[in-house]
């Protein structure tokens, strides 16, 4: 058993080596932007986060917006897990391990996040259960930390299974890994929720403080994690022999478009309520989309993101263009850049814009913030691609496995 | 506060880690074993009198160090049948700003980059209390203006506060005292409290703070003016090291027309419930089921 394991990390520490010179130029080129972010991190360490342009008015901003935006994604792998292992529809089935591996990358994101948007990171271990104090079941964001953590687990467990069983070309336990793809579902739902909760939970902020949050959260995720997913089916598509059918990609913009509709139904639901009623609590809405006393550098973003919106969803929504290569890479390029901003900008700044004091703080990020998130978001794609990258060969069964000289395990299921 | 009990003893686990890093530290680099034990400091509330007589002696020895003072680091706790509360006659304020500069001056706050526990808000008087229409940045000759009066707003200490139920690891609570306190050395920096307070009191340091040596007030409490760390959060604590021995606290005392009152609420016979019966008070942003001890009141 201990030479089969070994025998997967190496032969996958291969596969991670060997690629065409747009693999390295790829892999080079984001090597270059974490070293830029590690660089900036450095800096911040070393200064506080002075060097960014959080202030006490604005205090949690880009990188918890980042943050919150990639929780998303990650969330996003269940719409694939949905209807291959629920409702067993075979050409979503073959590619549902992208969703995983894309959750894992997403998860690993979402972490890197929060840990540099902390002040003191050398004191992370008291957020561990039992070692550190972790402070449940009051604190939302303890709740975030367990259930972030167990994603991540389960996803990784999830995929470890399927690759280490195509490397040995034995068949994956299904009674193993079957009920924890399904358990992923509830799981991928309460990351986002939970998520959500830490921001509806607080009464200081209005702009958050919406019952309607959540369900947004949901709403928005399911368009965005599987737009970067469609794309990428493209690529392997094009670039390996895994023939992913045109319909399991149509399906999915199908779906994407169900989900976008819902998210501009509650962001309409919320734009009724707040200006009808044209309370103070108004104010936030107001300085997000007209401005507030000249303060206005989200407005553009924030209509950018509303127009990205919409025209996607009309583009997934009308069979000829969501069938048309062209239109159909047009809405995910529009989902994402919509949703990030919804989710990255449009949330977490106006939310705290004007301050509970009614102070107008206007806060766009630093240069250190933007080369801290451009470092972490190559890690995000360098641990995804690095996984692509193994998993691949792996399920198209073209690597050199190792010489069946034991018979696979009794235990092994057929599938 | 309920008291968990983890399964493993963490006291131990961490004493012994401790012992262990301090020992590599110092003999690795030559490096200041402080940092390390900093690093894995206990929580406060779990520190034995013999941790917190050890470890208040070593961060006299570190200011004295750094600042070339004697300082004296308490760790007094609430005294039985006290609940601390205050209260603010906005019809006396004239916004001078002597309150804010005062708690600065006694709780070693950093001038360098500024922290103000105390934000002192203009208002037009023909708008009455309206926070968005309000301005923390007067600068005029002379205070107060005649079409303006001023809300000075610091930490309410709430009775229900939202700042205390989220904080991932229980670095802040609230004393038997009624006043809501941070473990500097516990605080991870996460901000969730600066986002759920709704009166702007939580502040957070930025950068490592900075106090003259001269600028130092040498009688700190733990739990209170201490010199912070940078990456923590902190608040105004009433004057913690003050009040608990009697005194009133540094803003009440400087107020030049009297308009700041401080006592105790369980005392019948005290100002504060003297003002309470006699006067109307109200709180800020009643709507938030905050309860805070901390009042405002028209006096005249």
């Amino acid at each position: 058993m201990a030479r089969r394991i070994f025998q997967f990390v190496t032969g996958s520490a291969r596969l991670m080596f060997q690629g065409g010179w747009a693999y390295h130029v790829w892999m080079t080129i984001l090597t270059f932007l974490v070293l830029s972010g590690i660089l900036a991190y450095g800096r911040q360490l070393r200064d506080g986060l002075i060097v960014t342009n959080m202030r006490d008015q604005v205090s949690w901003a880009f990188y918890i917006g980042n943050f919150t935006f990639l929780v998303g994604v990650a969330a996003a792998a269940v719409l694939l897990v949905i209807p291959a292992y629920v409702y067993n529809w075979k050409p979503i089935r073959e590619i549902a391990i992208f969703g995983e591996l894309l959750a894992i990358s997403a998860i690993v994101m979402c972490l890197l996040f929060v840990t540099v948007d902390i002040g003191r990171p050398d004191r992370a271990w008291h957020l561990l259960p039992f070692i550190g104090n972790l402070n449940l079941p009051a604190s939302l964001l303890g709740w975030d930390v367990v259930v972030l953590n167990a994603y991540l687990v389960l996803n990784l467990t999830i995929v470890l299974h399927f690759l280490y069983s195509a490397y040995h070309r034995q068949p994956y336990k299904a009674k193993f890994v079957v009920p924890l793809l399904l358990l992923s579902i509830p799981a991928a739902v309460s990351i986002h929720t939970v998520t959500a909760f830490v921001y509806a939970g607080m009464a200081s902020r209005p702009f958050w403080n919406a019952s309607i949050l959540a369900p947004r959260f949901l709403a928005s995720a399911f368009c965005s994690g599987p737009a970067i997913l469609l794309i990428l089916f493209q690529v392997l598509n094009r670039t390996t022999n895994i023939k992913i059918k045109d319909e399991a990609i149509w399906k999915i913009a199908e779906l994407m478009s169900y989900a976008m509709f819902i998210n501009l139904f509650l962001f309409g639901a919320e734009i009724f309520k707040e200006y009808y009623s044209d309370t103070h609590h108004l104010i936030h809405t107001r300085y997000l989309y007209s401005g507030v006393h000249g303060h206005d550098a989200l407005v553009p973003f924030a209509w950018a993101s509303i127009i990205c919106s919409v025209v996607a969803f009309v583009l997934f929504l009308l069979p000829a263009t969501r069938r048309n290569w062209f239109t159909l890479n047009l809405g995910c390029l529009l989902i994402y850049a919509g949703v990030y901003i919804e989710k990255g900008l449009a949330l977490v700044i106006p939310g705290m814009t004007p301050d509970t004091l009614g102070e107008f703080y206007e806060y766009v990020p630093t240069l250190t913030e933007v080369r801290v998130g451009a470092g972490i978001f190559s890690i995000g794609f360098m641990v995804f691609t690095v996984l692509c990258k193994i998993a691949i060969p792996l399920i198209q069964g073209t690597h050199d496995a190792p010489a069946r000289s034991a018979p696979a395990e009794g235990s092994v299921a057929a599938v | 506060m309920g008291s968990k009990k983890p399964a493993i003893s963490r006291r131990a686990f961490v004493a012994g880690g401790t012992t262990a890093m301090t020992a590599i530290a110092s003999g690795l680099a030559g490096a200041s074993p402080s940092f390390v034990e900093q690093m894995l400091r206990q929580r406060f509330v779990e520190l034995s009198p013999e941790d917190l007589e050890r470890i208040t002696s070593e961060m006299e020895r570190d200011y004295l160090q750094k600042y070339g003072k004697e300082c004296n680091v308490g760790t007094s706790k609430a005294q039985p049948g006290v609940l601390f509360g205050y209260a603010l006659d906005l019809s006396r304020c004239v916004g001078c700003r002597r309150c804010v500069y005062a708690c600065v001056n006694e709780n070693n706050q950093s001038r360098d980059p500024q922290i103000h526990w105390i934000r002192v808000l203009q208002m037009d008087k023909e708008k009455g209390i309206e926070l968005t229409e309000s301005d923390p940045y007067y600068d005029p000759e002379l205070v107060p203006e005649p079409d303006s009066f001023y809300m000075p707003v610091a930490c309410m200490q709430c009775r229900n506060p939202p700042c205390v139920k989220v904080c991932p690891v229980e670095a802040t609570w609230q004393e038997p005292d009624g006043i809501v306190v941070i473990d500097y050395d516990w605080c991870i920096g996460c901000r969730c409290c600066m986002s759920a307070c709704p009166y702007g009191a939580r502040h957070f340091n930025w950068a490592e703070p900075t106090v003259a040596s001269e600028e130092l007030n040498p009688d700190m409490h733990y739990l209170g003016n201490r010199v912070r760390p940078k990456g923590v959060v902190e608040k105004c604590t009433f004057c913690i090291h003050r009040v608990r021995e009697g005194r009133y606290p540094a803003c009440v005392e400087i107020c030049p027309v009297g308009a700041r009152k401080f006592g105790n609420l369980l005392d019948e016979e005290g100002e504060i419930r003297y003002l309470m019966r006699e006067k109307r008070v109200f709180v800020l942003k009643e709507d938030l089921n905050t309860q805070p001890k901390f009042y405002y009141f028209y006096a005249t």
